[in-house]
């Protein structure tokens, strides 16, 4: 049965989930990413959305604008979460947010921080943007539009969005720091081994 | 034709050409998702294959561009010094990127760097990015467009090795930018290397690399055999798709070489998301066409 998540989240609706489960939001999902990121942070401006028990999405989607003035989600993918691994600790604390929602893993400060706030941090299957847009029912406020295009904070409605993998628990375990570690194990044998068939210098 | 007539054709074409590229994988890049997935066995990773040809459909059926970032439009240019449009392709490639930012749509990506202001046009400074190669005596002009998105490009890195550190020292480099910075960059991924004198011959060649067809070959045999081993190697350290472990890593390796200094070995790594949007087209003179990249291609 599919796991699904309804805004607000509340901390017990994330307590039993574990890195590796696969579940779907239904709600609110605002798009959020570098400079959002840096003016709540690094300038201390307060985000034209409240955020608390709320998702929100590290993507740049593209958008058309109708004649009646609302907005079509044309195709919203995730983008790589790390580049907001500086400020993601800090930005969980400020605003209550309980889902974080990107592309690839984040690094042991947002680990930390989702550990402190209650919070989880989801991949979103970088690429399939149609896929994710046929998810989204309506786009209900935009803000921040002068950030341009990728950057507005683009407040969406959508139902049973996924397929989300958690990467980083409540309890802070880091579903792609685990796999790098695995990786960087099994990368040296196959590296010797190939050392000795390069030998082009003689 | 007239040359202002000529002219137009030759944007509209190219316009049609990117906003295409964008909703449509490359024959070779499609076929070669459909056999990683069809090797597969982790049920996670298979179902990301699956999100991901679901995602291909959908883009296709909806005609939208198949990831939100159509990236920075790059134009690849081998242009024979007699083509009659030479001199113009510069604003043609321009307009042609203003004409299918409206056409896809594509996301605005051109950031002015220093004023720090999106342009909203998708164009900008020296944007879209030209790399040009004059072929002598010949009147047809081959162009690879190739959308350079933000989570692919990030991996991107050249230095300059020792002699000492040979090949070896190459390998080193490929294995560390893939299983680091590449596991973020929507694996799998075809990696492209360039291996030459300074650095930005290398990183020149590397993203050369990636625009070659995925089961190409370089025609060096032993430039052919490192494309191999490194493939072979990387899939054994089993990133799978996102990252998220599988039986495989890349699509594929391959190598572009020059001469290098006696005292040198530039080397880079460019790299291809899964999803990788570039596509090539071949003009004749009198502006006809033929899209090399995709098969079965109305634009």
């Amino acid at each position: 049965m599919k796991k699904i998540l309804q805004t607000p989240i509340r901390d017990e609706d994330l307590e039993d989930l574990n890195v590796g489960d696969v579940v779907y939001l239904t709600g609110h999902l605002v798009t959020c990413r570098d400079v959002a990121h840096r003016r709540l942070i690094e300038q201390k401006r307060e985000l034209p959305v409240d955020l608390e028990g709320g998702a929100i999405f590290h993507a740049g989607p593209i958008v058309r604008k109708l004649d009646d003035g609302k907005f079509e989600m044309v195709s919203i993918g995730p983008t790589t979460s790390m580049r907001m691994e500086k400020f993601e600790r800090e930005f969980i604390k400020q605003t209550g947010v309980k889902l974080i929602v990107g592309k690839g893993g984040m690094g042991p400060e947002t680990a930390a921080g989702c550990q402190e706030g209650k919070a989880v941090h989801a991949i979103f299957p970088g690429g399939c943007a149609v896929l994710a847009a046929t998810k989204v029912e309506e786009i209900e406020r935009a803000e921040w539009q002068d950030l341009g295009m990728p950057e507005t904070l683009w407040v969406n409605r959508v139902r049973e969005f996924g397929p989300l993998i958690i990467s980083i628990d409540t309890k802070g375990n880091n579903l792609i720091e685990q796999n790098k570690a695995r990786f960087n194990e099994k990368k040296a044998p196959v590296m010797e081994r190939i050392f000795s068939q390069v030998k082009f210098i003689r | 034709m007239d040359k202002e007539v000529a002219v137009q054709s030759l944007t509209d074409t190219m316009a049609k050409f990117t906003s295409y590229i964008g909703k449509r994988l490359p024959t070779d890049v499609k076929q070669k998702l459909a056999d990683l997935r069809t090797l597969e066995t982790n049920p996670l990773a298979k179902s990301i294959y699956d999100s991901m040809a679901e995602n291909q459909e959908a883009a296709d059926k909806l005609d939208r561009p198949s990831c939100q970032d159509t990236g920075v439009i790059q134009y690849f240019i081998s242009a024979g010094a007699k083509f009659p449009l030479l001199g113009e392709l510069e604003e043609i490639l321009h307009n042609a990127t203003l004409g299918a930012t409206k056409i896809g749509p594509l996301r605005h990506n051109a950031v002015e760097t220093f004023d720090e202001k999106n342009t909203g046009t998708n164009t900008g400074s020296k944007i879209p990015w030209l790399d040009w190669e004059i072929v002598p005596d010949s009147d047809c002009a081959t162009i690879d467009v190739y959308m350079a998105g933000g989570g692919c490009t990030l991996p991107g890195k050249a230095t300059v090795l020792m002699p000492g550190q040979g090949y070896e020292g190459v390998t080193e480099f490929v294995f560390d930018v893939i299983t680091s910075r590449g596991v973020n960059a929507c694996p799998p991924l075809l990696v492209g290397v360039g291996v030459s004198t300074s650095v930005e011959t290398a990183a020149r060649l590397s993203k050369r690399a990636i625009l070659r067809p995925v089961n190409s070959k370089n025609p060096n045999a032993n430039a052919a055999l490192m494309e191999e081993l490194l493939e072979e190697g990387l899939n054994e350290v089993g990133i799978g798709p996102q990252g998220l472990t599988g039986n495989n890593s890349v699509m594929g390796v391959n190598i572009e070489a020059s001469a290098r200094h006696p005292s040198t070995i530039g080397v880079a790594v460019s790299t291809g998301c899964w999803a990788h949007r570039r596509g090539k087209i071949r003009f004749n003179a009198d502006l006809s066409y033929e899209v090399l990249s995709h098969e079965g291609v109305v634009l």
